[in-house]
């Protein structure tokens, strides 16, 4: 999606710059014309570089057998990579084990918090502004710190290790995205909407089932989806909280880095971005259609 | 008022409402008769409203009850009372097509599909919305959105239909055609009625009767002509229609004004003397070049189409009158009153039993 954005860009630069050198006007003028337009178009280039680069390596050294540093294509191409992760009974397992725990950390994050959100949403209760502003924060402080705390308290409750501890951990990432972009959503429903299916017969749950979720479900859609991924790429709480029982995909990262061939971590990396990738493509129109821009105000 | 009680399909008695430690509506006693289009009318903030939404079940009352059909209502959740309300923002379901608005309520009483189809298409016609049946809100214009949450009320055949400042989000031309169509089918359907505005306008022409409310209370409940004729308190006065307002003293002859002006006075609501609030229809100031009348300046000339406005001067007395658009301009006229109402306390003072004509 970047990568489009900054094409355009770059076009949008070369379009402009055609239109002064047609223009009457002095040598000099043109010549910082031009020069600032080349500066624009390196600038936007660099940036080009700098955000595709990265992913353009990545796929040629997921392909890519010998590859030496002067070279500008690897000389050399095989699937070793990704034999060598689908074979390796550790990595598909752990690759099995993170579209195990994504599913369920977002459904009980669902579960939890959006009813918490329609409540943020629907009534002014005591206390109703600490808690959204509680629950942002746990963002603000670094996670690590967080982790450790939790890990003192997953020992003594026995959780250390286990599948629970690992959906509890995951799920303290997902908390925000699905509590404060579905009361964003809530809070766009004009209350007379529920008003008026109250007044043609429907029972309090009807009127949520049949109006106020199906009218909030774009920005619940976008939450979940934020959920997924967040659940999905969580690496330090699982590392700590899951080990040695439950390697998910960026856990096994860690490992991956250290002891295997550089491709194999370059095929890791392009699979675990996979996800991120459909699933924004999916969601690309409600994302698009500023409800995640719109979906921090609260009033 | 028995005669109203006795059929009364709606009644309202002593209802309270206090709303974040302010009282909006205090004992407030309203009858509406079957088949009656009844107006809430009054400023913002005056309770109409929180009336309203008291007789849908929105909310409740503090006190008293609420009475349809002799049934009481009051502790009834909106789902479970034979009102429908047409709401000022339509609240349509944005996610439903217009046939799926109007059947909602309809599917949710389990009737067959084939009677569901029938009732709505039946209402849509009614509404003249038969070509939009499959249109969703955000592509049909204003009044169109308008009729089908007519449309969506009606079709579930409610005692009562509340109608919300229904007008107000529609521009001035569309609106007085709206409220003409929202009456005529009222009245085909003969359907108890209770439209909450703040425009005079509207109510006037379009209710049986009229409650002028002001502070949470029914200042007056009364046809259109008898508000108009004989509104019963300064506010009513000042509120329908235009009034001028003077603190006068009723002398033989006709009402001595401030700087002592007499203006001679052809009809007064009571002939006791005495200090006043004298209310004078614009209309009601005659006008003329010369006569018996105060003298008056003309301070300023306002057309209005098939009538001019006058703005007069008698003293220190400002006059506002309505006069025919061919009345030649003068300078100086004489003024008289044909009819004034006085008013003590801010209550109409009457000449004994038989009221004005």
């Amino acid at each position: 999606m970047s990568a489009v954005e900054s094409e355009g860009v770059v076009l949008g630069d070369l379009e402009q710059a055609e239109l002064p050198v047609a223009s009457t006007r002095g040598r000099g003028s043109l010549v910082r014309g031009v020069a600032q337009r080349s500066a624009g178009l390196l600038f936007a280039f660099c940036l080009l570089l700098f955000m595709v680069g990265p992913l353009v390596w990545l796929g040629l050294r997921a392909f890519s057998g010998l590859w030496d540093f002067p070279q500008l294509l690897p000389s050399d191409w095989t699937l070793q990579g990704w034999r060598t992760v689908f074979d390796d009974k550790n990595l598909s397992h752990s690759m099995a084990l993170s579209f195990e725990f994504a599913p369920i950390v977002t459904v009980a994050s669902a579960a939890i918090c959006l009813p918490a959100a329609y409540a943020f949403s629907r009534y002014r209760f005591p206390g109703r502004r600490v808690l959204l502003i509680s629950i942002f924060a746990t963002n603000a402080f670094p996670k690590i710190g967080l982790y450790i705390a939790m890990a003192g308290v997953f020992y003594s409750l026995n959780l250390m290790g286990t599948f629970m501890g690992v959906v509890i951990v995951q799920l303290i990432g997902t908390l925000v995205f699905m509590t404060w972009i579905p009361t964003a959503a809530f809070s766009a429903i004009p209350r007379s909407l529920e008003e008026a299916a109250r007044d043609v017969g429907a029972g309090p749950l009807r009127v949520f089932f049949r109006v106020t979720f199906p009218l909030a479900a774009p920005g619940i859609l976008v939450a979940m989806i934020l959920s997924f991924l967040a659940a999905f790429d969580e690496a330090t709480g699982t590392f700590l909280v899951g080990l040695p029982n439950y390697v998910t995909m960026p856990t096994e990262m860690y490992t991956l880095v250290l002891n295997y061939p550089e491709q194999v971590g370059a095929v890791f990396s392009i699979l675990l971005a996979i996800p991120s990738v459909v699933l924004m493509t999916l969601a690309r129109k409600h994302v698009m259609g500023g409800r995640l821009a719109e979906g921090f105000q609260i009033r | 008022m028995t005669d109203t009680a006795t059929d009364a399909g709606l009644r309202i008695q002593r209802v309270s409402k206090d709303l974040g430690g302010r009282t909006i509506v205090s004992d407030l006693d309203l009858d509406v008769a079957h088949g009656e289009l009844t107006c809430l009318l009054g400023p913002s903030g005056c309770g109409k409203t929180t009336t309203l939404r008291m007789i849908g079940g929105f909310i409740y009352p503090d006190r008293g009850r609420i009475l349809i059909d002799g049934q009481d209502v009051s502790g009834l959740s909106p789902e479970r009372r034979p009102t429908a309300m047409v709401f000022q923002n339509y609240a349509l379901w944005p996610h439903m097509t217009v046939f799926k608005n109007v059947a909602f309520g309809l599917r949710l009483r389990k009737l067959p599909k084939r009677e569901v189809a029938e009732r709505v298409e039946k209402m849509l016609d009614l509404v003249g919305l038969s070509h939009h049946v499959h249109s969703f809100p955000a592509r049909i214009s204003g009044g169109e959105q308008q009729r089908v949450a007519l449309a969506r009320a009606l079709v579930l055949e409610p005692k009562v239909l509340l109608l919300d400042e229904p007008l107000s989000n529609l521009d001035a031309k569309l609106r007085v055609r709206v409220r003409e169509e929202i009456r005529e089918i009222q009245q085909r359907i003969g359907i108890t009625t209770v439209f909450v505005t703040h425009d005079q306008d509207e109510a006037l022409s379009i209710s049986d009767r009229i409650a002028v409310m002001s502070g949470g209370k029914v200042e007056q409940y009364a046809d259109a002509r008898t508000l108009y004729r004989e509104p019963e308190t300064t506010f009513v006065a000042g509120f329908v229609g235009a009034m001028n307002f003077y603190a006068g003293k009723a002398v033989p002859g006709g009402l001595e004004l401030e700087g002592g002006v007499v203006v001679p006075c052809d009809e007064l609501s009571t002939g006791a003397s005495g200090d006043y609030d004298v209310g004078v229809r614009p209309e009601d100031v005659q006008v003329s070049p010369d006569g018996d009348g105060a003298e008056a300046e003309i301070v300023r000339e306002v057309p209005r189409g098939h009538f001019k406005e006058l703005v007069l001067r008698a003293g220190p007395n400002e006059i506002r009158a309505f006069v025919p658009a061919e009345l030649a301009t003068v300078d100086r006229a004489r003024i008289g009153f044909a009819r004034a109402l006085l008013y003590r306390d801010g209550a109409l003072q009457r000449a004994g039993a038989p009221a004005l004509i």
